[in-house]
Formats: C-alpha cells, structure tokens, sequence
C-alpha cells in the first residue's frame, strides 16, 4: 500500500522534474497562441500523440490551468508551474500573466479529444461512456487516434460505436471514394445514429458526389429494414408483455366468471391483495433476513396467492354464495366489496403508493438489438403467466377438485347426485380464482405502482378479455388476451396509448353485438339466462 | 285530462306537500329570511338540494330500464355527462372575454394555441342550440348504441359490462385535450346563463326550482310510462323475454324507447347539474360513478318510482354528511349498502316501508 503511494509520487515527481516531458513547441504554442482553427488542430494533434504529457496538458487546457507570458506557455498550479512543452518546473512563476482563452468550440474539441483518450483507459466501462460521448463528435483530425483505439478495442458493442464515429468522420472527408467506403461501411452499423448520418448523405445539398449518393441511398435501404425488424421485434415483445399480464390478471376471472358465472367485480381488488401481500414479505425480508432480499419473491408467490385465496374464500361463504343466479345482485354485492377492501387497504397501508422492490435478478434486461432492451422483469412475467397457465390446465383437467368443478359446473344436479359436494366445491373454485388473481397482483408488483387503486384499472380489461374469450373455458381466455394485448401495442404504435385503448373498447363493444357469446363460445344451445 | 289517473288521492297530496317544500318552503328560507335567524338556508344548502335533485332525476331514469325493462345499465354517467357537456359548452360562451387570457374564447383552447373554434363547437354560443344538443347527443348515443345491442340480443350481465366499457372509452378520450372538451379540467369558472351572472341567490334559487320542476315532470312521465300499456309489455320483457316475443312483441323497439328515454333525461339532469355545481370533467363518467347510480336506486327499491328518488336522497345526505365528517369512513358505508342493499333488502327501503305497513315482516 504504502509502496505503491511512494511509486505514483516518484511518477509524479518525475513528471514535474521534466524526465518524459516533451511536447512539440510549434504545437504547444498554435494551442496557446493559435486562432479558432488552428486551436482546433493543435487540440487533435495533441491528441493523437496520445503522450501522458500531451493528455494532462488538455486536461489543464479544460480546467482553464494554462495560462501564457510572453511567448512562454504554463501550467499552473497554485504558486508553482511547469513550462507546457518542456516540462520543466517553473519556480518562481514571473509576475506578468495572461489566461489562455477557451471558446466554446475549442473547448468542444478538448472535451472530445479527452473522451478519446479515454478510449485507451483499461476499464471496459470508462471506454464505453467515452465511446458514447465521442458519437456526435467528427473532426476529423481525431481519426488516427480512434483507428488506434479501434485496433485495440475487443468489446463488440465499443467497436460498433468506434466503427460508426470513424465512418461518420470519414463522410466529412474531401476525397470521394474515402466517402463511399465509409457510406458503405454504415450500411452494416446497427447504430441508431446510422439512419441520420445516411439520410443526410442521400441529400444533394451535403454529398456533391452521385455515386457516393446512390450508395448511400442502397445502405439506408439496409439499415432502415434492420431497425424495422427491431422495431417489429420490440413490438411484438411488448405485445407478449402485455398479454402475459392481461392474461394473468383474467385467468382467475375465467374461472370465476367464465366457469362459475359468478360476476366478481372485485376481482381487481383481489389482485390487489396480491400485490400487497409481496409489499408485506418483502418488508419482512428487509427488515428481518436484508442478506437473502432476492430471495423474497419465491416466498411472496405462495404467499400472495393464499392471501387473495383467503379473502377470495371468505367473501364466497359471506356474500357470493348467498347470490348464485343473481347476476346482476351479484354485480353490486361484489362492487361494494371491492370498495370496502380498497378502503381497508388505505385505513392498513395508508392511501399513497407503496414501494415494491425488485429483487437483483430481475433488473436489467437484454439487449436484443441496438435501443431495443427486453427488461428481465418483464422475461420473468411472460415466463411466469405461461407457467401459471399450464398449472391451471392441468388443475383443471388432470385433478380430482378440476373433475369437481368442471362436473358441477356443466351439470350442477347432476354433480350434486353423485355425491360432488357441490357448495364446498363452489368455494374452492372461488378461492382458485382468488389466488390467481393474487399471483396477477404479485407479478404486477414487480413492474409497475403498488396501490390502493391498482386494481381498478385492471378490472375493465380483465373483464374484456373474458368477455371477448367467450365463457367456459380457458383457452378462449388465453387467445383473448394475446390478442387484445398484442391489438393494443399495435395500435399504440400508430396513434398512442390512449386511442388504442378507446380503439380496442369500441372493437370490443362492436364484436359482442356480432358474437354475444365471446370468440370462442362452447357449441350447442343457449340457455336463457 | 288524465293525470289523476296516475295516481290516487294520497299520492298527489303527497306529490303537492313535495311541490311546496322545493317551491315555496325553500326560496322562502333562503331568500327572505335573513342570513342571522337560524332558519335561513344558506347558498351551500340550496345548491346541496338541487345537485341532490338532478341525482334524483338520473336515479329516476335508471329505475325505468332497470326496474321495469331489467336492463342495468352501468353507464348512465355516461349520458349525464354528455348532457352537461352539451351545456357546458353554452356556459364556456357565455364567459365571452372575461376569462384569464381576455379573449373571446375558453381559456383551454387559449392554452392550447388553437386560433378557432373545433367543428364540435358550432353554434354553441346559441341557448336554444346547446339545449337541443343536450338531449340530442345523450339520445343519438343511446340509441344507436341500444339498437346494435338490442338487436343482438345482448342482454344481462354482459350489457352492463359493455355499457361500462362504453363509459370508459369515452372517458379516455374525453381526457385527451385533442377531443376540444378542456381535457382533465374539463370546463369550470361559469360566469353567466342568458346574460344574468351565475352566482347571484336568484338565479341559484331559479337553477333550483327548475330543477325541481324537471324532477316533477319526470316523475310523472315515468309514471305515465310505466302505466301504460306499453309499460306492462316492459315489464313482461323484464320478466320472460321471450315468452313477449313468442307473443308476437317485437321486444327491441321496446326496450330501444325506453332506454333512449332514459339516457336523454339523464343528460337533461347533466345540463341542469352543471350550472349549479360549477364544474363538468371527465371524471363524471368514470365507471364508479356510474355503478353508484345503480346503488341509489337499489337502496330506494328498483322497480318503484319513488324508491329511486327516496334512494338518491339518503345515500347522497349520508355522502354529504359523511364526506365532511368522517371522510375515510364513507367508502366502507357505501360499500356496506351495496352488501347489505343486495343481501338483505332487495326491494329497497320503499320495499320494506310496504312490507312492514301490511303487516308482514316476513
């Protein structure tokens, strides 16, 4: 430790005596002396010389620490100071002294030229936000110095960003065919900026030159197909993600609802409940077990589901049960529940938002494309909605309780004389939904606002999505909601959010009139309700 | 003619002491009695009535689809808000230039730079204009909304949750500020009606009466309605639907009438409720407000005129009382009369007053 301090003193020591300090005069003294233009140069000659000397001195250059008398350049630093291009210590500093002007552009060009030395820096980080700082810069007498740096650099996504600045400088080259190498070689960048770059280059104002042009014109053609296909593949992405959660958030409703008849419309309450039964285990962890916080989800999912299932089972012996083959008392009974349950929950937990954190694993994401990332958080969704789906599949179709309810809810007589304890059945049926809608809340938790309102705005989706499904079985559900998700996204790409949302209500309201029994409505008569 | 056959003797008394409270007894208390005696009632209270009486109206027009054609509607909101709209829109023109900006135009199209008015806005400077638009916009809506419905067939649960959905569309698009209805803030700071200033007691007291008299005329053209001949055959499609169209009834322009009846007294009430509350915004049709209509007439007793009118009255007296005095509380009271309306008094209060008259508490 205490060696190592001793050796960057002595380096700096050594540096001040002068030891492997030499600058070329002429050049120290155009950045000194020198006009807008001329400044300009010297900084990127500087530059490319990538000598530490050279470095510290456009360091000084933008801390404003260089000043000059007579034809003498420093910096300086306190009372002491060492000569610019010699290196040699200057002790004392002579009386008369004058600042070295930085105007705005100049200082632009010593900005980019210390990104660019950045660009050698060991640490992968360092370079990339230095990569990304320089993207915009392309003056040209930098280039040498990132050709070096792109000789060097090994880091895929640096390159592209190397790759895309030189041929941007490039392009302000005098030399025709330097230009068309550098139009076609940004054909093959997949930098956002590439498309800009290309289409002022297809401009007769800018590029003189027609052959370069029509390259130019072939490349964006490349370019502009490879952002659709990311544009398309972030669509349909955010479709996917939206459908994961319409469906999680209708799949309890489609057994309640769907199987049951049973109009619960404070289903989205339940999600709710969800949602704040994961803030709970997460408090929990994080006051009790703060070094096993990741952990806290794989508990919450349980929990969540019981804790919905329970009020769920609850509010189906206290209320629901009393209403069968009362739709529309059932429609009221349930509205008011779910208004008691919100207030409840801020009498509890207060009426702000509060805050769900995500566990390591699920920040960050994947980046498909260059600007297109694919957060883990909504992978983790999507993967989880499919997972929930295949369970309730196989609850229903493969277990003793789906036998149950699928019997008591084609032929409830029938089921009952069997000897299926139809009204215990009921409740358990319940209280699936329930918990389904608790495993909605706790994924929704991950992603967005945990509040006393959240499940107010799912509640009119969820029940489109049902509705639009067609009643009595899942996989109309499961088509409903990756269809509205992926209409809704699709839609919003042309004409925002909130028209797609009007825009797939009114398709919804259209489409019942058509088919009043949803998409995929169960073959054989209608019996009046 | 042949409104003493509406209702018996006792009835119209009763009709006529209701008349006299919101005619005589209330302009009285408020205008000639002096603000010190402690039988004077204040503005806040004369406005309080006649929001509560535009209640009434809509509670009213509910109770004719749902009480008697067993259509729940969920998106009456809907129509009380296009209503007021409608005439909002006649109150912003009425400001003329005396809004913030000083110019001859609502202060939001101001804000949003627009140099002239939106083809929605036509005319709407005329009275005689906005008030054919207030009961023509809720109607078309209904109407063409309700014939497609209808005409397929849907009906029950699934007709509530498509009016709901309707509800919600148009709130969503009531809130962009492109659709040229004041987006979020909707419109407010209504300074005149005709020319006379807004705030004065007068002109509080004239929005008062008139909405008393509306509630009257609505009442009686309900009963009217529901009297008729054409009101048992509602009530028969509300009963067995299609044992009326075994009958040879075709049951859509029955339902059609009177739930386009429906939604235009709802926006008559959304016109009158608007000046003397101040305020039109979006929030008006957001599917909560539209259930709450439902919970008035079932604490009332559906299927009953009175009961929407006696139900619209308690549960917004409770609501004011409980707003202002117990405020974190009101939801668990409103939710407990959905609860408890539903399980243990299905007729409602009216119901139960019926019930325990003859005698028969079960």
């Amino acid at each position: 430790m205490s060696r190592a301090f001793a050796r960057a003193f002595l380096a700096i020591a050594l540096a001040f005596a002068g030891g492997a300090w030499a600058l070329d005069a002429g050049t120290v003294h155009r950045v000194a002396f020198g006009d807008g233009d001329e400044k300009v140069a010297a900084v990127a000659e500087l530059a490319v010389s990538a000598d530490p000397a050279a470095k510290r001195l456009l360091q000084a250059l933008a801390d404003g620490t260089v000043q000059v008398s007579g034809d003498r350049v420093m910096i300086v630093d306190g009372d002491a100071g060492i000569d610019a291009a010699s290196g040699a210590r200057i002790d004392p500093l002579p009386e008369s002294r004058d600042d070295v002007i930085v105007n705005n552009r100049v200082r632009g060009a010593i900005d980019s030229a210390l990104a660019a030395l950045r660009l050698l820096d060991p640490s992968r980080e360092v370079r990339a936000r230095s990569a990304d700082a320089l993207a915009d810069a392309s003056d040209r007498g930098m280039r040498p110095l990132i050709a070096a740096a792109l000789a060097r650099e090994t880091d895929p996504g640096i390159r592209e960003t190397l790759e895309h600045i030189l041929a941007a400088m490039d392009l302000r080259s005098p030399d025709a065919s330097v230009r068309l190498q550098a139009v076609e070689r940004l054909g093959d960048s997949g930098h956002p900026r590439t498309k800009a770059l290309l289409l002022a280059e297809i401009d007769k104002g800018t590029e003189p030159d027609a052959a370069v042009r029509r390259a130019a014109a072939g490349s964006l053609k490349r370019v502009e197909a490879r952002l659709a296909r990311a544009d398309f593949a972030g669509l349909v992405f955010s479709g996917m993600s939206l459908a994961s959660i319409l469906l999680l958030a209708a799949l309890g409703l489609a057994i309640t609802y769907g199987l049951m008849g049973v109009i619960n419309m404070a289903h989205g309450e339940l999600i709710m409940i969800g949602a704040y039964a994961t803030y709970v285990v997460q408090s929990v962890f994080r006051s009790r077990w703060p070094a096993a916080f990741d952990w806290y989800l794989p508990v919450a999912v349980p929990f969540a589901f019981a804790a919905s299932a329970a009020v769920g089972m609850a509010l189906e012996r206290a209320v629901i049960r009393r209403l069968y083959g009362r739709p529309l008392e059932t429609l009221l009974a349930t509205w008011g529940i779910s208004l008691v349950l919100i207030q409840a929950v801020r009498t509890i937990f207060g009426p702000q938002n509060v805050q769900v954190e995500n566990p390591a694993f699920m920040s960050g994401g994947i980046e498909m494309f260059p600007g297109v990332v694919l957060p883990w958080s909504r992978i983790v969704i999507i993967g989880f909605a499919a997972a929930v789906l295949a369970a309730v599949g196989v609850l229903l179709a493969r277990t003793r309780l789906g036998l149950f309810v699928r019997g008591v809810t084609q032929n409830r007589a029938m089921a009952a004389c069997v000897g299926v304890r139809t009204a215990r059945i009921d409740t358990w049926a319940f209280g699936l939904g329930a918990g389904l809608a608790g495993l909605a809340g706790c994924a929704l938790s991950q992603i967005g606002n945990v509040g006393p309102d959240l499940g107010q705005s799912y509640i009119v989706d969820s029940f489109m999505v049902v509705v639009l499904g067609g009643v009595g079985q899942l996989a109309g559900t499961v088509y409903a909601a990756l269809g509205l998700g992926f209409a809704d996204k699709l839609i919003e790409s042309w004409s925002g959010a909130v028209l797609a949302k009007i825009a797939v209500l009114a398709f919804i309201i259209v489409f019942i009139q058509k088919r009043p029994q949803g998409l995929f409505a169960l073959k054989g008569r209608a019996v009046e309700a | 003619m042949m409104l003493g056959r509406l209702y018996g003797a006792k009835a119209w008394g009763a009709f006529a002491a209701a008349a006299a409270v919101v005619f005589v007894v209330v302009p009285v208390l408020n205008l000639a009695v002096p603000a010190s005696s402690p039988l004077h009632l204040s503005a806040f209270g004369v406005t309080l009535g006649g929001k509560i009486m535009c209640y009434m109206i809509v509670a009213v027009a509910l109770d004719l689809v749902w009480g008697y054609a067993g259509i729940l509607s969920l998106g009456h909101g809907l129509f009380f808000a296009l209503g007021g709209y409608a005439f909002g829109m006649y109150l912003m023109r009425q400001i003329g230039a005396d809004g913030q900006y000083h110019v001859d135009m609502p202060d939001f199209m101001v804000f949003l730079d627009w140099k002239t008015f939106p083809w929605q806005w036509w005319n709407s400077q005329s009275f005689l204009w906005c008030a054919f638009l207030v009961v023509a916009v809720p109607g078309i809506v209904a109407f063409v909304f309700g014939y497609f419905a209808f005409r397929s067939r849907v009906k029950g649960v699934y007709f509530s949750i498509i009016t709901q959905a309707l509800t919600f569309a148009v709130m969503l698009l009531f809130f962009r500020n492109a659709t040229g209805f004041g987006g979020n803030n909707g419109f407010t700071d209504f300074k005149r009606i005709l020319g006379i200033p807004i705030a004065t007691r007068e002109m509080r007291m004239a929005l008062f009466a008139i909405t008393g008299g509306v509630l009257a005329a609505t009442l009686l053209l309900a009963r009217f309605v529901v009297a008729s001949r054409f009101g048992r055959v509602l009530a028969a499609i509300r009963d067995a639907e299609a044992r009326v169209m075994s009958c040879g009834y075709d049951t859509l322009w029955y339902k059609l009438f009177v739930w386009t009846l429906s939604a235009i007294l709802c926006g008559i009430a959304g016109a009158l409720y608007v000046p003397q509350v101040g305020i039109i915004n979006p929030s008006e049709m957001s599917p909560a407000n539209s259930i709450e209509i439902a919970i008035w007439v079932a604490v009332g007793g559906r299927g009953t005129l009175v009961g929407p009118i006696v139900g619209a009255g308690l549960v917004n007296a409770a609501k004011s009382v409980f707003t202002v005095a117990f405020p974190e509380y009101w939801l668990y009271v409103l939710g407990g009369l959905f609860i408890a309306v539903t399980l243990f008094l299905p007729e409602g209060v009216v119901g139960l007053a019926r019930r325990v008259r003859r005698g028969g508490v079960r």
